[in-house]
């Protein structure tokens, strides 16, 4: 740490540099949309200083891939290269829905350390710091997805929905995910710590991506456990990204997604703004 | 006294069974460093956030520069800065990165909003240190990028929780300095500390608050003089002559005298002057060299164990803050 040397480096605060500081003008207050990007940029530049954090965006849909395709596709679909076909899609949807979680985390860090304070404190749109979070997240579920779509077109994936599909489908999952995050933006209001956000968050997702479609047809399963997976909402979002990237479009599917998302933001944005307002 | 920055009436807020804030009255007028002053707990900071709107009272109003802090919070956001522990800035962006993004959000162009940072940077000394993270500062470079976040947009008022505390005597006084330079541009200051040489130094009005009451309110001066007369410090030129000085002290001055944490020296609260000359003919009679002899006003101290029977760097067992 060369912290030390460089405070005495640094030149002592001036009485003329702070009076001319201090006499600054006052602009006028920016709208939501350039606050929201503003704070959105801000998460890019964390992106930037800490790349770290991108490893739940890179290794882990890496993993899941490699180690569902080779260990169990020739068990579950007859053959790898068949279940990679069907595989692919699902584990872009687990993927992007895993990394909503990041959003309450890094949310929940910002109140631990105090730079959510200061954010509540300035004039500008109440909910622009959580918009602007999002959007940056929809860089890491871009990445992530980049990411998916590449290794898997390498080990043998083809998509006949072409790339049109491809595009459509990721689209949609970004949206969803913009939407499912704000239930994590809730949690994290509520929670205490990082730590137990990202414990409640596990719990929530791993029950909610594996009782789904995602890894195998739920046909196979018991009665009562398809009823479960029938109902989930992964399993529709699952399904809608597997139709777009072979080519068939479920038109009633999609409006399910697009309708579930809304509710989600629906429901969780004003229960995480009234949260946000009330913070102690 | 001129127009009020702050003005609270019966302000309170609970946390479960802790009453953070009990009831608080202030009169803070415009100008100057108001400080507000209590142990740790005492609820200083839940009222700094009530009154930077970050925290809904649960009884009673505020208003900062004229406007309530729950119906005209955005109105008193865009008037106050607001510097503490609970309000820092992102560790992981570098000093220009977190200004740059702050002045963004207050509305400069990302022209001016980088002339703006640099112009802060060089005011604080931090301009060498511009570009890299902010957790790799020092707590002296940490607490001046804190206040410089504070100033992005010159505020009318700002609150300064603690902003000295943990830091050492060199980057405390050049937060001093900063802190004066503010008020000889006219902002308001209020500031809370558990420092009594802080309040002491810059404070023109002190707020004693303890348990989340204030319990004496007035200008160091008067809290001084509201305790008594003043404290007599005697120092011995032998240290093991300190039990019979203590003795003859005791029989002149007719109060209580203290043994300091200095093994040659004694101290005395005072309640009469008079005495205080015949005391130190008394000890020179009794053949006792004193090295110093001084009559000075009590310390902020000693104010404080007077008012609230316990001293003012204990640590109650539950930290409302």
């Amino acid at each position: 740490m060369n912290a030390t040397s460089a405070e005495q480096a640094s030149a002592p605060v001036t009485e003329d540099a702070l009076r001319s500081v201090l006499a600054g003008e006052r602009p006028s207050s920016p709208g939501p949309v350039l606050t929201s990007l503003t704070f959105g940029w801000r998460a890019l530049l964390k992106i930037k200083h800490v790349p770290e954090q991108l490893v739940d965006v890179t290794m882990f849909p890496i993993m899941f891939t490699l180690m569902f395709t080779y260990l169990f596709g020739g068990a579950l679909a007859g053959s790898t290269q068949e279940y990679l076909q069907f595989l692919l899609p699902g584990i872009l949807v687990q993927a992007n829905v895993m990394i909503t979680m990041n959003t309450g985390i890094t949310l929940n860090t910002d109140i631990q350390k105090g730079v959510f304070d200061r954010f509540r404190s300035l004039p500008v749109w109440r909910p622009s710091p959580l918009v602007g979070a999002l959007l940056g997240d929809v860089m890491r579920y871009s990445i992530g997805s980049a990411i998916v779509i590449t290794l898997g077109l390498v080990l043998g994936f083809r998509p006949e929905g072409g790339a049109v599909g491809v595009v459509l489908s990721v689209v949609l999952l970004l949206v969803f995910s913009f939407c499912l995050s704000w239930l994590w933006t809730m949690l994290s209001l509520i929670l205490r710590t990082p730590n137990s956000v990202a414990g409640v968050s596990m719990m929530v997702m791993f029950p909610l991506t594996f009782v789904s479609n995602i890894f195998v047809d739920p046909k196979t399963m018991p009665g009562w456990l398809q009823a479960v997976v029938e109902v989930n909402p992964i399993t529709h979002l699952a399904t809608v990204v597997r139709g777009l990237m072979h080519g068939s479009v479920p038109a009633g599917e999609i409006g399910w997604v697009l309708v579930s998302s809304v509710l989600l933001v629906a429901v969780f944005g004003p229960i995480t703004m009234v949260l946000y307002r009330n913070k102690k | 006294m001129g127009k009020l920055a702050i003005e609270t009436r019966g302000l309170k807020k609970s946390f479960g069974k802790t009453h953070a804030v009990a009831g608080v009255d202030l009169a803070v007028s415009a100008g100057g460093v108001y400080g507000v002053l209590g142990p740790n707990g005492a609820g200083k900071t839940t009222a700094i956030r009530m009154l930077a709107t970050l925290l809904h009272p649960d009884a009673g109003e505020a208003q900062v520069l004229g406007y309530d802090v729950v119906r005209d919070a955005r109105a008193v956001r865009s008037r106050v800065g607001l510097t503490g522990q609970f309000a820092s800035v992102d560790e992981d962006l570098t000093g220009v990165e977190n200004l740059l993004l702050l002045a963004r959000l207050l509305g400069y162009s990302r022209r001016r909003g980088r002339e703006r940072a640099a112009d802060l940077l060089d005011a604080f000394g931090l301009a060498e240190a511009a570009d890299r993270q902010v957790k790799k500062y020092s707590g002296g470079m940490r607490r001046r990028i804190d206040i410089a976040a504070s100033l992005v947009v010159t505020p009318e008022l700002i609150f300064l929780d603690e902003p000295t505390t943990g830091l050492d005597p060199r980057s405390r006084n050049q937060v001093w300095e900063i802190v004066r330079g503010m008020v000889a541009e006219g902002t308001t200051v209020l500031l809370t500390t558990q420092y009594l040489d802080e309040a002491d130094q810059l404070a023109d009005r002190i707020a004693v608050i303890d348990h989340g009451k204030v319990i004496a309110e007035g200008s160091s001066g008067q809290l001084k003089a509201s305790v008594g007369a003043g404290s007599l410090h005697v120092r011995l030129r032998a240290p093991e002559q300190r039990a019979e000085a203590e003795r003859v002290l005791a029989g002149v001055l007719e109060v209580q005298v203290e043994p300091s944490a200095d093994p040659a020296a004694l101290s005395a609260r005072i309640s009469d002057p008079e005495r205080v000359a015949r005391s130190l003919a008394e000890l020179s009679r009794s053949g006792i060299d004193v090295t110093e002899f001084a009559l000075g006003q009590p310390s902020l101290d000693e104010v404080f164990l007077a008012l609230t029977g316990h001293a003012a760097e204990e640590t109650p067992e539950e930290d409302a803050a």
